[in-house]
């Protein structure tokens, strides 16, 4: 695996994807087999092969706007059976908090980035996840983002199933150690 | 005091560009000893060798110093020179002021300076150098060829067509290696047994062919020219003199249903039996993991049908000694394990695709047995889980090969046209079944090679898609691979009743322990290492012994054949001289101060030192000592570094000469 850096200096956006996922982008030789285990990549409009094609070609920006990333679930099998060994999950982690920063999630991708703040806050809070409370600030940010009653009703349904498999507690349980969890999410943060 | 003559080159504008070759001739001159000094455009053109011989002859020069390139690219030239002038070649010492003075250095005063610092050096060399006389040694013109494949067989015939005896040891019980066992073979479709059998016949029937199957190596001594060979060959339970190979007796051997692993345990065998019908030498073996009479002493039932009497339960294995003066390996490769257990920790296996778990799921050479004529089914495709005929095949390329994760990155070359081959060896024998094959590249370069692979395509219909495989699951009796085609940038599924992995070539077993036993070089993964990629592609750093076959790289049968035919010519350069001349530069040991503690003999890597006696003229014993085989020295100068009493010294490179170096700097 090679050590240096080749990317050109026009490929900023690839420079940092390298350094937030702590790969190497050139090592990826397009053979596909992050696509091919995609759960999710029926659905991507810009498969995982082809998202680092174009970070390799420079064209970052298309990666960044791409739907794709969104849609990731950060399952894994990519990074785990890349013959190269490029952290492909890693990269999507990364696209998506470059999107992030730079503001330019597409409006249709919104509503998983709230869900996935949402998911993330309540894990800041309790170290665990509580399902009701995720549930309700997921659907409280989501409408005050686009304003549609649909949204707070949809998978209604799903609760007598929730309750049934006993996730519905109306309080929720925390961890004992909370200072820890603050050191990992202070060092998660920590980009250096 | 000595009369040395240094030479400057120019190298034309590559020295006296940054070296003042005239200051520079001036200031060598006044050095002690130097009886002339001058510079030329170029020493080594002919009419600068003629200057040397010239001013050899004129001023009885006794060394020569040339101040110029790289010893590695022209003392050969300067020493011949030289020998034409009546002088030693050994008297011949070359500074380099070229690669490690002008081209390395901008400034002209310090490089100058510098150049007359080696040029120092040299003369003070040259003025210590003794007359040598090149070593002379006998030739066994024999050769041992090591591995009976396609390459080994090759190589054996045409040593001994040449007219020069060959031993052969094969491993297994019959020659032939991998390529008996391949159904047809690439670009032209030949049926592999046709064109290797009546091969495999003439090893077996050839006057200077002597045969060793189911044997091998167990020792090496000696050097080139003097190679003594010991050969362990395997209990066979069998006496192949007497026996006649009849097949009465595994025809009556009760055990029928051992893997066979000449069908990759796509087929069984008895407990007695010959690996395939056209074995040579075609005579059976005994199984004695599996014959009830070994084991516990049941059944006998062969040994009572022989009429030959051939059968012999009390052989045990025997040790044989040959000389040889040349070694031939050519041990071929197997494939890469595509299961989960590895025999080394660097390589890890494909649990994704389920071979091992999924009888339907094989690798490429069980696949040829599966299509051969001679195979299990008789050239029937028969899937292995239910003997149903498969209607849709996947056949993946790249298994193990090019995958850094799994260890091995690089290119097993052959797959791609195997892989071809076998969709289209498939569609000839399934009309209404169809191929699919994963690929990351098509690398068919070679002769027909292109057309070949795209004939699978274009005529025989293959699907291909350029994308790797990531999982392998059975899904109500069907195989569902899941790949992805990167070209439509999707991915895609494939319901299949087979799948062939291409698995990537290894080194056979055991190669790292016969290499070191002939003190041959192997890289990370066991290839063997010719002695330079281009210009001596079929020797090895060990002189005398030679490699060819997929044992150096991956390489199919036509380069295998063809590197066979180059160490076979090697081998009939080796033997065309009387005797084999060797670089006298080697070590030797004072045996009047040397104290017998044998730290050189530990030490050398060629194992070149022996233990050995002083003993008067009259034969009476007087101390024990080291003593170094100029046969097997390589002048390395490791026992010169590690005797304690200082009796170990190196020809060419004394430790008087050294410190006459040193001192003439400081």
């Amino acid at each position: 695996m090679n050590t240096a850096n080749p990317l050109p200096q026009a490929c900023a956006t690839a420079r940092v994807i390298e350094a937030l996922a702590h790969t190497h982008l050139y090592d990826c030789y397009q053979c596909g087999k992050c696509t091919a285990g995609c759960p999710m990549a029926a659905q991507m409009d810009i498969a995982p092969n082809r998202l680092i094609r174009l970070l390799q070609l420079g064209r970052g920006r298309e990666a960044l706007d791409a739907q794709s990333i969104w849609q990731c679930v950060s399952c894994q099998t990519c990074a785990t059976r890349c013959p190269k060994s490029v952290n492909c999950a890693g990269i999507m982690d990364a696209l998506r908090q470059l999107s992030m920063e730079e503001g330019r999630v597409s409006p249709a991708q919104r509503r998983v980035m709230l869900f996935q703040k949402a998911f993330l806050d309540n894990i800041r809070r309790n170290g665990r996840l509580h399902e009701l409370e995720l549930i309700v600030q997921f659907k409280l940010a989501g409408f005050m983002h686009d304003r549609r009653f649909s949204l707070l009703f949809k998978d209604a349904t799903l609760a007598p199933k929730l309750n049934k498999r006993k996730k519905l507690h109306l309080r929720g349980k925390k961890v004992r150690d909370r200072a820890v969890l603050r050191r990992i999410f202070a060092r998660s943060m920590d980009h250096s | 005091m000595s009369r040395i003559g240094v030479f400057i080159c120019w190298c034309g504008e590559n020295i006296a560009r940054t070296v003042d070759v005239d200051a520079l001739a001036q200031e060598v001159s006044k050095f002690p000893g130097v009886r002339c000094a001058m510079n030329y455009k170029y020493v080594c053109s002919d009419p600068g060798q003629a200057l040397v011989r010239e001013k050899i002859a004129a001023e009885k020069l006794d060394a020569v110093v040339i101040a110029s390139c790289s010893p590695h690219m022209h003392l050969k030239t300067f020493r011949r020179a030289a020998q034409l002038a009546g002088l030693n070649p050994y008297k011949v010492e070359m500074a380099n002021i070229r690669e490690h003075c002008s081209w390395v250095h901008h400034d002209r005063a310090k490089a100058t300076a510098k150049a007359a610092s080696l040029i120092r050096l040299s003369v003070e060399k040259a003025r210590l150098d003794h007359e040598l006389q090149p070593i002379r040694v006998p030739v066994t013109r024999r050769a041992l060829v090591i591995g009976g494949g396609v390459a080994g067989i090759q190589a054996a015939l045409d040593i001994a067509d040449a007219g020069y005896e060959v031993v052969m040891v094969e491993r297994e019980p019959s020659i032939g290696g991998k390529m008996a066992g391949l159904s047809e073979t690439f670009p032209t479709l030949d049926c592999s047994q046709c064109i290797l059998t009546p091969r495999m016949v003439e090893v077996g029937q050839h006057p200077r062919i002597k045969l060793y199957s189911y044997s091998e190596v167990e020792r090496v001594e000696g050097y080139i020219g003097n190679f003594t060979i010991t050969i362990r060959q395997k209990a066979r339970y069998v006496d192949i003199s007497k026996c006649t190979g009849c097949g009465d007796c595994w025809s009556v051997c009760p055990l029928k249903r051992n893997k066979s692993e000449f069908d990759y345990g796509m087929g069984v065998r008895a407990s007695i039996y010959v690996p395939f019908p056209q074995a040579v030498p075609a005579r059976p073996v005994i199984d004695a993991k599996t014959c009830a009479k070994i084991i516990r002493n049941g059944c006998g039932l062969c040994e009572k049908k022989c009429k030959a009497g051939a059968i012999n339960f009390q052989d045990t294995d025997k040790l044989v000694e040959e000389k040889v003066g040349a070694v031939v390996v050519a041990t071929g490769y197997k494939l890469y394990d595509i299961g989960e257990k590895q025999d080394k920790a660097s390589l890890a296996g494909y649990g994704e695709y389920g071979y091992g778990q999924y009888k339907d799921v094989i690798d490429s050479l069980q696949f040829e047995r599966l299509l051969s004529a001679s195979g299990p089914t008789n050239g029937v495709l028969k899937r292995p889980s239910d003997g149903a005929e498969p209607k849709n095949v996947v056949f993946i390329s790249c298994v193990g090969s090019r995958d850094n994760a799994k260890g091995l990155p690089y290119c097993s070359k052959i797959c791609c046209m195997y892989t071809a081959k076998h969709a289209m060896l498939y569609k000839h024998k399934v009309h209404d079944g169809q191929a699919h094959v994963f690929y990351m590249d098509i690398r068919a370069g070679g002769k027909g090679y292109e057309e070949f692979v795209r004939r699978a395509i274009e005529q025989d219909g293959a699907k291909y898609y350029r994308g790797r495989v990531s999982k392998i699951t059975q899904e109500d009796g069907k195989l569902v691979v899941r790949g992805a085609d990167t070209l439509a940038g999707v991915p895609i599924t494939v319901e299949a009743d087979l799948v062939v992995l291409a698995a990537a070539m290894r080194p056979a077993d055991g190669v790292a322990e016969l290499a070191q036993k002939l003190n041959v070089g192997y890289d990370e993964f066991g290839f063997l290492l010719e002695s330079h990629p281009k210009l001596r592609p079929v020797e090895t750093n060990a002189a005398g012994v030679f490699v060819c076959g997929a044992c150096q790289a991956p390489k199919d049968i036509p380069e295998s054949v063809a590197q066979a035919s180059a160490a076979a010519s090697k081998v009939a350069v080796t033997f065309a001289a009387d005797e084999l001349m060797r670089e006298p530069e080697i070590a030797g040991i004072n045996e009047q101060t040397c104290v017998a503690c044998y730290a050189c003999l530990r030490a050398c890597p060629y194992h070149a030192i022996e233990q050995a006696e002083v003993r008067t003229p009259r034969g009476v014993f007087v101390k024990h000592t080291a003593r170094v085989n100029p046969g097997l020295c390589m002048g390395c100068g490791t026992c010169v570094a590690v005797c304690p009493s200082k009796s170990a010294d190196l020809e060419g490179f004394t430790e008087q000469q050294i410190y006459a170096m040193v001192e003439s700097l400081v």
